[in-house]
Order: structure tokens, then sequence, then C-alpha cells
């Protein structure tokens, strides 16, 4: 029998709704999942086992009392420590937030709770979504489910490794520069970045306003729509909020489902397939074995060019690094997390360059410097406005793309998860995993990376991402094609995750290796 | 334009250490200075793009700068906000001293 931990949200949903189940139960399920996973894989930052029981219980009682529920009412979901949480500690990953507890919520928070979702826990992070590997957390490694000595991707790599270790079967990541659709990738679940403006940033710890957005992550792409529809919608409390209503993505996810694309036009975006780049031959070999099944679903499948995205690497690292500079400057010791140094004598400028080296580690660092030097007087021009100017002209190709096709397809990274380790001396090494997210990300557009298979030509068998790319509000092109894409897979090869190795025998492995080399 | 390399030396990332509010020590100014170069060297090609008469985007989809109404809501409790700060006295933010003793 499948045990509770291992259904998908809308059949955990459903198990709740009809009484085969209660939300306690699940909750205990998933608790009791991590308890066992977690020293291994180490997805959370904070288990807020109290919380969950409490929400999980109001569930049960308003079934129990006649009331109407919501489709993913009772379903354990795990968040992203950057988002924050009344009265749950909220780190953003950084040593300058530790022990912060918020004392109000994020408006993703407030939606998912009055949808009741209950909330399992936060999950780890590249500090302050910095990073494509989540080994910039102060905290915590993060290991990827598939093999334990790789990482989870990032910056989203708790909430990745938390649904593909099914400790979760939803999570909510945000995606700055491919932070929901890289992660997604190299743990062999679903993740889509919305439209910018469709999902609200009101209490998402800031990192480069312009490109932030917030998404959701699941097994399924139903699942992952699902948690979408709760998210998203205008917010007064947010200026960048699209004041329209979205479109039907939980229909779209649906229609998707019957595995049918007679007449969608998909492009293939040349500038992302491997000319440059260093793209892996096992990238690009299921990259190839998806347009082909794409073809036989009944797409039309064209080439299309953009010239600028090979701009928007260098674009990308000026303008998220440029808007963190000013963003992250609210660390000043005053009002709310670490201080350091204050011995009475120091000066308030003093006590603040002190806390801000003590409490930032060297990506973010590094990131504040860069954006400091693009900023100033004299370069502003040059680089803040020129990158500003190259998204004009990445939002053009994807304008151009668009009148001839419906939606964009790429790999969603040019590689399978990497060793623990291996890319952290190098900042330019770890830039490059973002080379096919970024132009979505700049352009504003909406993008999702559904599994596509597995590659083992480096090593183990892992995880290969599939990334559509859609015009912007037009989210629901993403999950249609999404859904018709794996509703065919799963019915050639069986999902991607049924392959996950044995997590209890991942960790002695990984413990009998570490035995090995002692 | 690619040939435009800044030059990040020891003293220029101080001085971006300073601006930027962070103490960072002498081994971290090696590092960075390296880091920084390759860095902003690779970032400068955003000048390869001729851009004169293009505009700059910040959002996907054109927006309006509108006014909210203005209508008055509670904020949240002093105790809660002043719960978290670093250092409290009299029910405000303990601040450490602005002006220097030279001032």
């Amino acid at each position: 029998m499948t045990e509770l931990h291992q259904l998908s949200a809308a059949d955990t949903a459903a198990a709740i709704a009809q009484g085969e189940a209660s939300a306690v139960e699940v909750a205990h399920a998933h608790l009791d999942r991590i308890d066992r996973t977690d020293p291994a894989v180490g997805a959370f930052l904070h288990v807020d086992t109290e919380g969950a029981l409490a929400a999980a219980a109001e569930i049960d009682r308003r079934r129990a009392d006649g009331q109407p529920l919501g489709p993913l009412a009772g379903v354990p979901l795990a968040m992203k420590d950057v988002v924050v949480t009344h009265g749950v500690p909220t780190t953003s990953g950084s040593k300058i937030l530790q022990g912060w507890i918020p004392p109000y919520d994020a408006t993703i928070t407030t939606r998912i709770k009055q949808a009741g979702l209950v909330m399992l826990g936060k999950t780890n992070m590249d500090e302050f979504a910095m990073g494509s590997s989540t080994e910039n957390s102060a905290y915590q490694l993060t290991r990827n489910p598939w093999d334990l000595g790789r990482v989870p991707g990032g910056s989203s790599g708790g909430s990745s490794a938390a649904v593909a270790a099914f400790q979760a079967p939803l999570s909510i990541g945000t995606d700055t520069g491919g932070s929901i659709r890289q992660p997604a990738a190299v743990t062999g679940i679903v993740g889509h970045k919305p439209t910018y403006g469709a999902v609200s940033r009101y209490g998402l710890i800031a990192f480069s306003s312009s490109l932030d957005q917030a998404g959701p992550f699941g097994r399924t792409v139903l699942d992952t729509a699902l948690l979408h529809q709760v998210m998203a919608g205008h917010d007064p409390c947010d200026a960048t909020s699209i004041p329209q209503p979205g479109p039907d993505v939980v229909s779209a996810a649906r229609q998707g489902a019957r595995a049918d694309l007679t007449g969608v036009r998909i492009g293939i975006v040349s500038q992302l397939t491997g000319a440059s780049g260093g793209y892996q031959d096992g990238v690009l070999a299921r990259f190839a074995d998806a347009v082909a099944l794409l073809r036989e679903l009944g797409a039309e499948i064209v080439e299309v060019s953009c010239p600028h995205f090979d701009y928007a690497l260098a674009a990308y690292y000026l303008i998220a690094p440029s808007e963190c500079s000013s963003n992250l400057a609210r660390f000043d010791a005053v009002r709310y997390g670490l201080r350091a140094g204050d011995d009475g004598q120091r000066s308030l400028e003093e006590v603040m360059s002190l806390t801000r080296e003590q409490g930032f580690g060297a990506e973010v660092k590094r990131r504040i410097m860069i954006g400091t030097y693009a900023l100033s007087s004299g370069y502003y021009d040059a680089y803040y406005g020129q990158a500003q100017k190259v998204r004009t002209l990445i939002a053009e190709d994807f304008r151009q793309a668009f009148t001839q096709t419906d939606v964009l397809i790429s790999p969603t990274s040019p590689f399978v998860a990497f060793g623990i380790g291996e890319r952290t001396a190098d900042p330019m090494a770890m830039y490059v995993n973002d080379l096919c997210t970024l132009p979505a990300s700049l352009a504003g557009t909406p993008a999702i990376s559904v599994p596509c298979g597995l590659s083992d030509t480096e090593g183990p068998a892992l995880p290969v991402g599939l990334q559509v790319m859609a015009p912007a509000m037009a989210d629901d092109r993403c999950y249609r094609v999404g859904a018709a894409f794996e509703a065919a897979f799963t019915s050639r090869h069986g999902a991607v995750l049924d392959q996950i190795p044995d997590l209890g025998e991942l960790a002695m492995a990984a413990a009998a290796t570490k035995e090995g080399q002692r | 334009m690619s040939d435009d390399r800044p030059e990040i030396t020891r003293d220029e990332v101080a001085h971006l250490a300073r601006l930027a509010r962070l103490a960072v020590t002498d081994a971290e100014l090696d590092l960075f200075a390296g880091q920084l170069e390759v860095i902003l060297g690779s970032v400068a090609r955003v000048s390869e793009v001729a851009a004169a008469d293009i505009r700059p985007t910040s959002h996907a989809v054109p927006l309006e700068n509108v006014y909210r109404v203005d209508e008055v809501r509670p904020s949240l409790p002093r105790e809660a906000i002043l719960a978290v700060a670093p250092a409290v006295e009299d029910d405000r933010f303990r601040v450490p001293q602005i002006l220097g003793e030279e001032e």
C-alpha cells in the first residue's frame, strides 16, 4: 500500500476530504519522514512540529463541522526560509538574521494558511538566495536525495530536496535567476517561476526586487499548479503586483494531462541548446528525446533565434548585485538581526561595519561590493543602466519568438547535479548554472521545469529538466505543455522520481564511503 | 569594448567595502580583489550591445505608478517590533553613538 508521505498533494487532499486519512495523520507521516531522513538530507532549517500539528487539527475540526475545505486543505508544505512567517524563525539562510522571529506573515504565508495548507517548517537556502547549490547557506549543507554527495541545486535547494525526498508533497521557493527551476531540474521534480508580479513579494526578504518571484514546487505538474493557484493574485501590499487575475493554471494542467499538443507551436531557442556554455552530453541527449516526444504529441517544432540571450548572464550579474547592495543596506544593526561590537565606545558606523562583516557570508559580500561598484557615480550608465537596456532587448527577442510560437523550450540547466564543493572556489563556475533560466528572469516571463529523464554520463543516473517558457501572464501554457510532456513521458517510461534510490540505502552507502576514506 | 576590463586593486576593494559598510579582513581583500576583477571583467560584456536608443526594462507587464487609497490601518504593535530589536531603551531602538568624539 502507498504510504501517506508518498501521495501526491491532490491525492492527499482527496484522502482527507473523503475521511480516508485525517490531516493530523498526514502531518505525522511527514514529520516522521523528516525525522528519519533529514539527518542525511538537511533540507530543513527549522521544523515547526507544534504549529504543523495544530494547523492539521484545525483542518480536521473544520471537516468534522462540515465546513467547506479548499482543494489543498490539510496538505503539508515546506517553506523556503526567505519567506517571512509570523512566530516561526526566519533567517534567509544568513547569520545576520539568526534567532529572528518575524512579527508578521508574508502575503503568501497568509494565503497558504487560508487555503488550509499545513506548513511543516522552513527550508535551507543559499544565503539571501544568492547561489545555485545551497552551499552558501550560513547554517548547513543540503544534500541531493538522488546522491548525497551532490548539491540539490539552489538557491531553493532545501525546498527541492524536501519534495524529492518525500518529506513534503509541496514546497515554496523563490526564483531570481533560476532558483526554483534549476533545483527542480537537478532533483527530478517540477518547479515554476510565475510571471513577475503574479505572486506577491510582500514579506519575501528582498534580494533583487525587479527579479524576485516566489513560486511552487511539486512532484507532479498538477500539484504544482494547485499550489500556484493558491499563491497567485493581486496584493495591494506589493506595488509591483499585477492588478489583474492570472490564468487558470489548474485547468491548463488538467487539459495538458490528455497528452495532446496538436497545433501547439514550440520553439527551440538555438542560443540555449549547447553551442556554448559547456552543456553536458547527457543533458543534450535527454533534451533531444524530449523534443522528439513533444513532436509525437502533435506539437509543431521550430527553431528560433534569440541573439540577446547571450548577454543574459552579464546583465543578470550586474542587475542582481546592484539591487542586492541596495536592499541589504537595511541590515544596519539597529532594528532587527545581529549587532556586533557594540561596546559603548564604537560609533554606529563601526558597529554597522563589524555587524555586516560578521553576519554576511562571502558570496553576499562579493555581490554587495559588485553592486556598490556598478551603481557608483560614473559607472551607473555603463553597468546598471546598460544592463536594464539589455533586458529590453531580451524581452524583445522573446516577443519576436512568440509571434511564431506558443512556448519556447530549452534544457533547464546545462548540468546535472554537481558534487558538493566542486564549484565553490570559482564564482563564475557557479554563475553559469543559470545560463538557461536567466532570460525568462530578466524578461519577467513565466517558465516551468519538468523532469525529462536521467543522465548517467556524469556517474550515477541523475535527473535532467526540460524548461518551458511562455509570454507574460500566459503561465497556463507552461502548465499545459508541462503536463502533456509529463503524461506522455510517464506512460512510456514511468515517473522520473520513481527511480530515485532508497534514501536509507544511500545514507548507508555514503557512511561506508566515508569509512573507506579514513 | 571588451578589452575595457576594470582593474580591481586591493585599495579599490577596501574603498568599496567602506562604502558598503563591510569591515573586511586583510585576507578577504586579497581574495575579493581577484574575484571581483574576474566577475566585473565578465559582466562588462553588456557594453558590447549598442543600446543608445533602447529604454530600460524593470517589469514584464507595464504598470502605472498609482497612489493607494489613503486608509488608516493598524500598524504592528510597538512591543512586537521592539521584541526583535538588537537593543532597546525607553521603548525605542537603542543606537550606538552617531557622532564621533572629534566631531
